[in-house]
C-alpha cells in the first residue's frame, strides 16, 4: 500500500494511483516503437489505429492509456498532439503522455484536457530544470526515472539516492510526493538474470523509505523471449507484493486477470467486489455472444 | 579426437554457448596444430553466423545469443594475439562505442567480433560513451572506421551529435563513420551525413571494407 495517492483526469473521468485501491493499469500500445506498419501509417497522417487501440484495451481493462509518438525523423511535438486528441476523443481514460522530448512533452500538455501523466523526467540535473516547471505548471504529475546521465545503476541502493533527488527537486518546483511517480526500472531477464531480483528489491526499498507511488513498463521484463505474455503475467503480481501501484503493460487478458487477481489477494479489491463484477459481466458477455448464435456447437 | 573433428565441436558448442567446451576445444586445437585462422573461420564465425540467423528467423531468443557471443569472444582471447603473429591483420582500424545515454552492447560486441574474424584492429571503447571521448580517441589511434552503435529512438540523436563534434575538431574528412543499431536505416544513417549504415554484423564487415577500399583509392597514399 502506498501512502500517497495520485489523482489523473480527463476531460470527464478520475482515476488513482494508490492509497489502498486497486493497481492502476496504463495500457502501453499507442507506441510506434517496434510496429512498423503503425509508424508508417502515423507518418503518412493515418492516426484511425490510435482511436481503435485505444477503444481495444480500454475494453480490455486498461485504466489509462500510455500514448508515445517516437518515431525517427518526424515532427514529434505535432505528432504527440494529434495522436493525444485522437485518443481523447475515442476514449475516457486518462492519459500518460510518453516522450523523451521536452517540447514534445510541452505541446502534448497544451493540448490535453485534465490532469495528465508526464512521462517522465530522469534524475539529470538538466533534465529536471526543464520538466519540473512545465509538470507544475500544467498541474500535472510526473514519473521519475531511477537513473541519471551515467546509466541504469546496477543496486536498489543506488537507484534509491536517484528516487530521493527526483522527489526533493519536484518539491522545489511545488510538486508534491503525490504527484511524483517513479519508475524502478524493470528491464530484461533475458539479458541479464538479476534484472528482475533487482527491480524487485528497488520497488520494496522505494515502497518502504519514501512510500510514492510507482509505475514500470512491465513488458520489459520478457523481451527477446518465447511466451511473453506468461512471463509479464508471472512478474505483474510479485512486483505488487513488493509495493509496485502502476505498469505500463500489454492489456493482453492474462496479464489484466493476473493484476486483478493480485488486486484481491493483497487486500486491494475488499471482498472481491470487482474480481466478482468483472466474472458476471464476462458470464453475461458469454450468455449473449450463446443466444446471438443459437445454431453454433453446443 | 582429429581436427575435423575439433571444428565440429567448435561450432556445436559456440551455437549452444558453451563457453568452457570452446575455450577447451581452442586450446586442444592449438596443441595439436590446427592453425587459428582455420578455427576461426572453418567453425567460430560460421557458428556465430548460425546463431544471428536463428535469431532473425526468430528461432533463438536474446539469451541464447548471449551467451553463444560470450563463447565466442572467450576463444578469441585466445586465438587474437596469435592472428596478429600470423600477419592476419592489416585490413584497417575499427574504432567501435554505443552512443552516450545508450546501454545496448550485444550488437555491437557481434560486430566487433566478425570484424576481428575479418582481420580488423578493432577498439571497442564500450558503452554510454559521450562525443568528447569518441573524439579523443579517434585522435589517439587515427582508425579507418568510426562505428556509432545505438538502440534507443531516443539515444540515437547521438549520431549526429557526434558527427558533428567530428566536424568541430576537424577530423570528418579523416575518418570513415558507420552506424548501426535495431531501430537505425539507411534513411536515417543517410539524414545524419553517415558514410555507411549496416543491419548486421556480416554486412557491417563488407561495408566497412568497402568504405575503406574506396577512400584508400581515392586517396593518393
Ligand atoms: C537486450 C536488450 C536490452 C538489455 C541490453 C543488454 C546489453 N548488454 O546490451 C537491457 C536490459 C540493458 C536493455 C535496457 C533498455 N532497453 Co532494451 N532491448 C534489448 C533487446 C531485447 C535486444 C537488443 C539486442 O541486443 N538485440 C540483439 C542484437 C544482435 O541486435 P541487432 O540489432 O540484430 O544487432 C545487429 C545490428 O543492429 C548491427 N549493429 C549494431 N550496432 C552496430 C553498429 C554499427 C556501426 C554497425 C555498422 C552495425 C551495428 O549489427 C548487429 C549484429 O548483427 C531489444 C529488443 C529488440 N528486439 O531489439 C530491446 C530494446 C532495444 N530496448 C528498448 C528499451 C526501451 C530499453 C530501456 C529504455 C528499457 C527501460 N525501461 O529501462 C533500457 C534502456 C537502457 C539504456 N539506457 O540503453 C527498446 C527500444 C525502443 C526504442 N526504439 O527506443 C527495445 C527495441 C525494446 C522494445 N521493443 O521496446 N535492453
Amino acid at each position: 500500500m502506498s501512502r500517497y495517492e495520485t489523482v489523473l483526469r480527463s476531460r470527464t473521468r478520475e482515476v488513482v494511483i494508490g492509497g489502498s485501491g486497486p493497481f492502476c493499469v496504463i495500457g502501453e500500445r499507442i507506441n510506434p516503437t517496434g510496429r512498423k506498419l503503425f509508424a508508417e501509417e502515423l507518418r503518412s497522417g493515418d492516426l484511425s489505429r490510435v482511436g481503435a487501440d485505444a477503444v481495444t484495451q480500454v475494453a480490455a481493462g486498461a485504466d489509462m492509456l500510455d500514448v508515445n509518438a517516437g518515431i525517427p525523423l518526424v515532427d514529434e511535438p505535432q505528432l504527440l498532439q494529434a495522436m493525444l486528441r485522437a485518443a481523447q476523443d475515442a476514449v475516457e481514460a486518462p492519459i500518460c503522455i510518453d516522450s523523451s522530448v521536452v517540447e514534445a512533452l510541452e505541446a502534448g500538455l497544451s493540448v490535453y484536457e485534465g490532469k495528465a501523466l508526464v512521462n517522465s523526467v530522469t534524475a539529470e540535473d538538466d533534465r529536471l530544470e526543464l520538466i519540473l516547471p512545465l509538470v507544475a505548471r500544467h498541474g500535472a504529475a510526473v514519473v521519475g526515472l531511477a537513473n541519471d546521465e551515467t546509466g541504469i545503476p546496477a543496486t536498489a541502493h543506488e537507484r534509491l539516492r536517484h528516487v530521493r533527488k527526483i522527489v526533493a527537486a519536484a518539491a522545489d518546483f511545488g510538486i508534491g510526493p503525490e504527484d511524483v511517480v517513479i519508475d524502478p526500472l524493470a528491464m530484461t531477464v533475458g539479458a541479464d538474470t538479476e534484472a528482475v531480483t533487482v527491480t524487485l528489491e528497488t520497488i520494496s526499498l522505494i515502497a518502504s523509505e519514501l512510500g510514492v507511488n510507482m509505475c514500470l513498463g512491465a513488458s520489459n521484463v520478457s523481451f527477446g523471449l518465447p511466451q511473453r505474455h506468461a512471463l509479464n503475467a508471472a512478474f505483474l503480481p510479485m512486483a505488487m507484493a513488493a509495493g509496485l501501484t502502476s505498469a505500463i503493460m500489454s492489456t493482453a487478458e492474462v496479464c489484466v486477470q493476473a493484476v486483478r487477481a493480485a488486486d484481491l489477494l493483497l487486500g486491494h479489491d475488499p471482498w472481491g467486489a470487482s474480481w466478482i463484477a468483472a466474472h458476471r459481466a464476462r458470464v453475461a458477455a458469454e450468455q449473449t455472444a450463446a443466444q446471438q448464435a443459437p445454431a453454433a456447437a453446443p | 579426437m582429429t581436427d575435423e573433428e575439433i571444428l565440429q565441436l567448435l561450432y556445436e558448442q559456440t551455437l549452444v554457448g558453451n563457453a568452457p567446451a570452446v575455450t577447451g576445444g581452442v586450446n586442444d586445437g592449438l596443441e595439436q596444430g590446427i592453425p587459428p585462422e582455420r578455427m576461426l573461420y572453418d567453425a567460430l564465425i560460421p557458428s556465430l553466423e548460425e546463431v544471428g540467423a536463428r535469431f532473425e528467423r526468430g528461432d533463438y531468443f536474446v539469451p541464447e545469443m548471449l551467451i553463444a557471443a560470450r563463447a565466442m569472444q572467450g576463444a578469441l582471447d585466445i586465438l587474437r594475439p596469435l592472428l596478429a603473429e600470423t600477419g592476419n591483420t592489416g585490413v584497417g582500424t575499427f574504432l567501435m562505442g554505443t552512443v552516450k545515454g545508450d546501454v545496448h552492447d550485444i550488437g555491437k560486441n557481434l560486430c566487433n567480433i566478425m570484424l576481428e574474424g575479418a582481420g580488423f584492429t578493432v577498439i571497442d571503447l564500450g558503452v554510454n560513451v559521450a562525443p568528447e571521448r569518441f573524439i579523443e580517441q579517434i585522435e589517439a589511434h587515427e582508425p579507418d572506421v568510426v562505428g556509432f552503435s545505438a538502440f534507443l529512438t531516443t539515444t540515437m540523436p547521438m549520431f549526429k551529435a557526434n558527427i558533428n563534434a567530428l566536424e568541430k575538431a576537424g577530423l570528418r574528412d579523416r575518418v570513415i563513420v558507420m552506424v548501426g543499431g535495431a531501430p537505425v536505416t539507411q534513411e536515417y544513417a543517410d539524414a545524419v551525413g553517415a558514410d555507411g549504415y549496416s543491419a548486421d554484423a556480416s554486412s557491417a564487415v563488407k561495408k566497412a571494407k568497402e568504405l575503406i577500399e574506396l577512400r584508400r583509392s581515392r586517396v593518393p597514399a
